[in-house]
């Protein structure tokens, strides 16, 4: 493989991370329609970091940006498009059948492999499921490295990647050689917006559609959801007026 | 080749299951003598981190024997400590540097050779660093769909966990042969360290190399309580302006407390604490005795990291902050006043 390198930037369209989800009454799930979507924070530190190896003149050949979902990821590509993706590619999965992690894993070791890509971004975990998996059941399945978390990547011409990841209580740093995959924690950058004619441009650019089938992807669900709740309401205690209420508060609740 | 030998593992399995309930009388019982759960222990440079014993308590809840797994360089030593931990009833060890560090790469493998070999159905880990970084890993191999972050453990095959940052608490019924785990910290208790008298088995060691190197570690020094497993935390946020004021206003009354220290995002990315202070969604969950908090608005995402904390306090000068809706005890007034004097007379009290 070339130390040329070919990005691979999974993005996730979810319930945008300012909005309070709803439970839907029937406990089958949260309320989705008519709520604000966008791109999961995390993807969008993805998408940067890939932008920002090639702005430090690191040699990189192709930036795709991929969804797995409803219609409307077409939208959450843009973003990424827009943000600095060269292409996209959107694989239709329909809205009432999402896929799990290890199904969306497995989808993107056929694209990897397909499009070649050395170098796989991943953010460390969607913000509406929180489960924190793909990254890296996406790296054992393709038997490649992987450094989850990262806060720093460095890449040298030989494609030897230094990864400084955060994990409980400071920082680690791994060293391994492309193709690796790299799940991004929030330090790692500060994503750009996209200024308005980067949003022209991005219309401009290649967004394939495929589907599970083009990549013989069998992505069965295994598990079943049982209900979704809403966690317990907590009781506000209300409000003291000094300093001295405070204590003697937190005395008669036994805290301190 | 590996598939080959993971499907035929897990058709023994299977065959052994069906064969098994022939001479079983009762459901449950068949149950309990099929269920085994192998429970990771997490170490650090030869001791055992307790933090990771939940995945034993977990394990427990489960209802079949718990085995624990240690791997590392004084792996045997390490074994002999575990072989105490209450609840075990045996502790497989593999001695082996190159699983000093934890490393996904290798230990990946060494699992599901290990899970292989002693028939598991459940495997639980902690929701640390490590458990997070290496059992989606291990479920890609095995092919099965992870359960992260469980909170709760309905049954065998039924979790509890929270999405949308503590928002929405799904229950999911799992299908897979194997259930993997991570489990929430703050949600199962450390095991006990003494009492216990487990074997000690060797595991077995298929020796692969990671392609993935530790070149080094920076860890922030503290002789606080550890934030995740404190009883008490004092956190600071976005009000307490800069990092000086942060080191002036929240260590003393920390220590007054005998609190571990905790931070929200906007503290930390303005650089007022380290990183692995961050509460919160993309930080640690706590859930101590009490959580005293300044200058934190009390966004969803600090909130779903704070508020199975049995007591929150806090002061704010915003009367009309989200975290308010939160707290037992809430105290409108400028932190800069407010916290001194929190602290003096905790002190003299």
């Amino acid at each position: 493989m070339s130390s040329k390198l070919r990005i691979l930037v999974p993005v996730k369209r979810v319930i945008d991370y300012a909005v309070k989800p709803r439970v839907k009454s029937d406990r089958t799930g949260v309320e989705t329609a008519n709520v604000k979507h966008s791109l999961n924070p995390f993807d969008e530190l993805s998408i940067e970091e890939a932008v920002r190896l090639r702005e430090r003149k690191v040699a990189v050949d192709d930036i795709l940006a991929v969804s797995a979902g409803p219609a409307k990821c077409a939208d959450t590509l843009r973003t990424a498009m827009a943000m600095g993706a060269d292409r996209s590619i959107h694989v239709d999965v329909p809205e009432d059948k999402p896929l799990e992690p290890l199904g969306v894993a497995k989808l993107l070791k056929a694209i990897a492999e397909k499009e070649q890509s050395n170098l796989i971004f991943v953010g460390k975990q969607a913000i509406d499921d929180d489960a924190g998996q793909t990254g890296q059941m996406l790296a054992g399945l393709l038997n490649w490295p992987q450094a989850t978390q990262a806060s720093k990547v460095e890449i040298t011409g030989e494609g030897e990647v230094t990864v400084t990841k955060e994990v409980d209580g400071g920082v680690e740093t791994l060293k391994a050689k492309l193709p690796m995959v790299i799940t991004t924690d929030l330090r790692l950058n500060e994503p750009r917006y996209a200024s308005l004619p980067n949003i022209m441009k991005a219309k401009k650019k290649k967004l394939e559609k495929k589907t599970l089938a083009d990549y013989g992807v069998d992505a069965t669900p295994r598990l079943k959801t049982v209900k979704v709740e809403e966690p317990p309401a907590r009781q506000g205690g209300g409000k003291v007026d000094d300093v001295d209420g405070m204590i003697n508060k937190l005395k008669e609740l036994g805290a301190i | 080749m590996l598939s080959a030998t993971r499907h035929s593992a897990l058709r023994s399995l299977r065959a052994q299951a069906c064969s098994r309930s022939f001479l079983s009388e009762s459901q449950p019982s068949l149950r309990a003598r099929l269920l085994s759960t192998l429970a990771i222990l997490e170490q650090k440079d030869g001791k055992l981190n307790s933090g990771s014993l939940g995945a034993v308590t977990a394990g427990q809840k489960l209802g079949g024997p718990v085995h624990g797994f240690v791997a590392a360089k004084a792996g045997k030593s390490i074994a002999q400590e575990a072989a105490k931990i209450q609840g075990l009833e045996k502790v497989v060890a593999v001695e082996n540097e190159a699983y000093e560090r934890g490393l996904a790469e290798n230990w990946a493998p060494l699992l599901v050779e290990n899970i292989k070999k002693g028939g598991y159905t459940h495997v639980v880990a902690s929701q640390s660093a490590f458990g997070k970084s290496l059992l989606p890993r291990v479920a890609a191999l095995l092919d099965v769909q992870q359960l992260s972050d469980v909170m709760s453990i309905e049954s065998e095959d039924t979790f509890v966990r929270p999405i949308y940052a503590g928002n929405a608490i799904l229950t999911v019924q799992s299908s897979d042969p194997v259930k993997l785990l991570t489990v929430r910290q703050t949600s199962f208790p450390p095991a006990e360290t003494e009492g216990g008298s487990a074997s000690v088995e060797e595991g077995v060691d298929p020796e692969v190399e990671s392609p993935t190197e530790w070149v080094s570690e920076e860890l922030a020094k503290s002789d606080r309580p550890e934030l995740a497993s404190a009883s008490r935390v004092v956190s600071g946020g976005r009000g307490l302006k800069s990092k000086e004021e942060f080191d002036r206003l929240i260590p003393p009354l920390a220590d007054a407390l005998g609190a571990a220290i905790g931070a929200s995002r906007a503290a930390v990315d303005s650089g007022f604490a380290d990183n692995s202070l961050q509460v919160g969604q993309t930080g640690k969950n706590v859930a101590p005795q009490l959580y005293l908090c300044a200058g934190i608005s009390g966004a969803i995402q600090h909130l779903a990291g704070m508020k199975d904390s049995k007591v929150i306090a806090c002061i704010n000068k915003d009367p009309d902050a989200p975290i308010f809706q939160v707290a037992d005890v809430g105290l409108v007034g400028d932190l800069f006043e407010k916290v001194p004097e929190l602290t003096e007379k905790l002190k003299s009290s």
